[in-house]
């Protein structure tokens, strides 16, 4: 591939003198043997399900596969309309539309893993509030969400987007790296402001661990996608007027990936410390799933563990 | 480079709710499916890691059920796998076990069918993406994102050459190429990945033109 860093791919796009977004295009096309229509068509469709996401999200009540969430993105559209509130009504338009993806998804609905599903919501949030701004067109919306592939290529290379492997900070985190730098850019940022801003945006990712209650992409990670769309946009904002990351984009990731693999498993996506582990964390395990133990389908009924039996004889 | 496409990060369109645990364990139910080359009677899913700890609130265990069925990532049947297994009399099981040195999204499915049976270790590494990490007990890597060709044969010399000049003279370009074996002139497999989609002439060609090949799958899960 024809970049690995961020560093070279800012360097393509400028030594090119053209955008990331036209960089990913020649290299996918170079790579998959399809041409670039047939591949922005490809990334328009992925934008119509995004769309679907949020529109459904935000007008239905969502209800997740296990009871425990739903119906905020409802709520925050409801407040947004009705006022006063703190923020301005577009930004949080950004935030119900992102719970609103997240929503949608614990309820097994379809949307686009953008990194990942349990990220899914950051960059349809928002990139149809943008395209709901009406100051871009739909094409140019489209061709942002190459500026966020490549911009994931190269974590997902460098580092990982893995909860499992690297915790939430590898998913939201990259999400929202992936949605500042792609804002910049459709806003007519330079690339080295694309760089800027997805060091800045990652840099206050760091350290997020994957804790969600019952292993479940509901509690903490509904919430916290609504919650760094507004993260992604101010990072945007702050590249754009000129805000630099000190530390190196590239060195950002690299000590994303370190946090990462220094992250104790329990914070990995296994549904076991962190919030999974409250008193209330595990109150609503038992809820949802029941007795912890596998469930074992077979003909036969399960017969009891010894370590069972041993705990009654001891009574 | 583990990552080569702008639709491995945007994207796959999916059924919620986890990349890791939901599609990119139909992948690995696809691919499972797919190397088994038949209908499944029976499958035990081993399920390492994460994969042991949360599969049942992803619905992992729907996910992997529903891909060796045959549903795809964005397949709405996903939710109801449970119902349509039992429709098609797949007697299946989900059983937590430490598999070793793995990633921590692991699972080994043994799939049995009529005539052919699968053992099957894979991964899902994040965002939808699956790898095989082993195959029948050879450690064979390989994603099925592009078209692969199984290829199960005695080891003998000239077979790589026969099968390489062959696709050469039918216009196909090998991507990437693996071999392993049980044992010296033992049984070995060769997982081929090409570029172009291949066509029955194709595999019609192997099959009779390549001594001591005992079988041909192919795999493509896009």
């Amino acid at each position: 591939m024809a970049f690995s860093r961020l560093q070279e791919l800012m360097a393509l796009a400028t030594q090119q003198k053209t955008t990331i977004a036209q960089v990913m295009l020649e290299v996918e096309e170079e790579q998959s043997g399809q041409s670039k229509s047939v591949i922005v068509a490809r990334m328009s469709a992925q934008f119509d399900v995004m769309e679907h996401a949020v529109r459904q999200g935000v007008s239905e009540a969502m209800v997740s596969r296990s009871g425990l969430t739903g119906g905020d993105a409802q709520r925050l559209m409801a407040y947004v309309q009705q006022g006063p509130h703190l923020l301005d009504a577009d930004s949080l338009r950004a935030v119900a539309y992102a719970t609103a993806v997240s929503e949608v998804n614990a309820a097994m609905g379809r949307i686009v893993a953008t990194p990942t599903a349990g990220s899914a919501g950051i960059l349809p949030g928002v990139l149809v509030y943008v395209l709901d701004t009406g100051r871009f067109p739909r094409e140019a919306v489209v061709h942002s969400l190459l500026t966020a592939a490549a911009l994931g290529l190269v974590i997902a290379n460098s580092a990982s987007i893995s909860g499992a492997a690297g915790g939430c900070q590898a998913e939201v985190g990259s999400a929202t790296a992936m949605a500042a730098g792609a804002l910049v850019e459709l806003a007519g940022g330079t690339p080295e402001q694309v760089g800027h801003a997805v060091g800045l945006a990652l840099k206050n990712s760091l350290g997020l661990v994957c804790d969600p209650v019952a292993g479940l992409v509901e509690i903490p990670c509904i919430t916290r996608n609504g919650l760094h769309a507004i993260t992604a946009l101010a990072a945007a904002e702050m590249a754009l007027a000129g805000v630099r990351s000190l530390i190196p984009p590239d060195e950002v990731i690299r000590a994303m990936y370190e946090i990462g693999q220094q992250m104790p498993i329990s914070l990995r996506e296994t549904g076991i410390g962190g919030l999974a582990g409250t008193p209330t964390g595990k109150r609503l395990r038992e809820k949802v799933l029941g007795n912890p133990t596998a469930q074992i389908t077979t003909s036969e009924p399960p017969s009891p563990s010894p370590s069972m039996e041993g705990t009654e004889n001891a009574q | 480079m583990k990552y080569m496409s702008a639709f491995e990060i945007i994207g796959p369109i999916m059924v919620g709710p986890s990349s890791s645990h939901t599609a990119g364990a139909v992948r690995i139910g696809n691919l499972a499916g797919q190397l088994l080359a038949e209908k499944a009677s029976t499958v035990r899913f081993l399920l390492h890691g994460s994969f042991a700890e949360t599969y049942r609130g992803h619905g992992t265990d729907l996910a992997l059920l529903a891909g060796i069925m045959g549903y795809t990532t964005d397949s709405a049947s996903i939710p109801m796998a449970f119902q349509l297994a039992l429709e098609k009399g797949l007697e299946y099981t989900f059983e937590p076990t430490n598999l070793g040195l793995y990633h921590p999204n692991t699972v080994r499915v043994l799939a049995c069918g009529e005539h052919r049976q699968v053992d099957v270790i894979a991964s899902s590494l994040g965002g939808g993406k699956a790898e095989v990490q082993e195959l029948d007990g050879l450690p064979l890597r390989f994603s099925g994102e592009r078209p692969t060709l199984i290829l199960s044969h005695m080891d003998k010399p000239g077979f790589i050459a026969h099968l390489s000049q062959i696709l050469d003279q039918q216009g196909y370009n090998i991507a990437r190429l693996s071999l392993d074996r049980k044992s010296r002139h033992g049984d070995a497999i060769t997982v081929c990945e090409i570029d172009e989609t291949p066509s029955s002439s194709l595999l019609e060609l192997l099959s009779t033109k390549i001594s001591h090949l005992q079988d041909i799958r192919q795999v493509w899960v896009p």
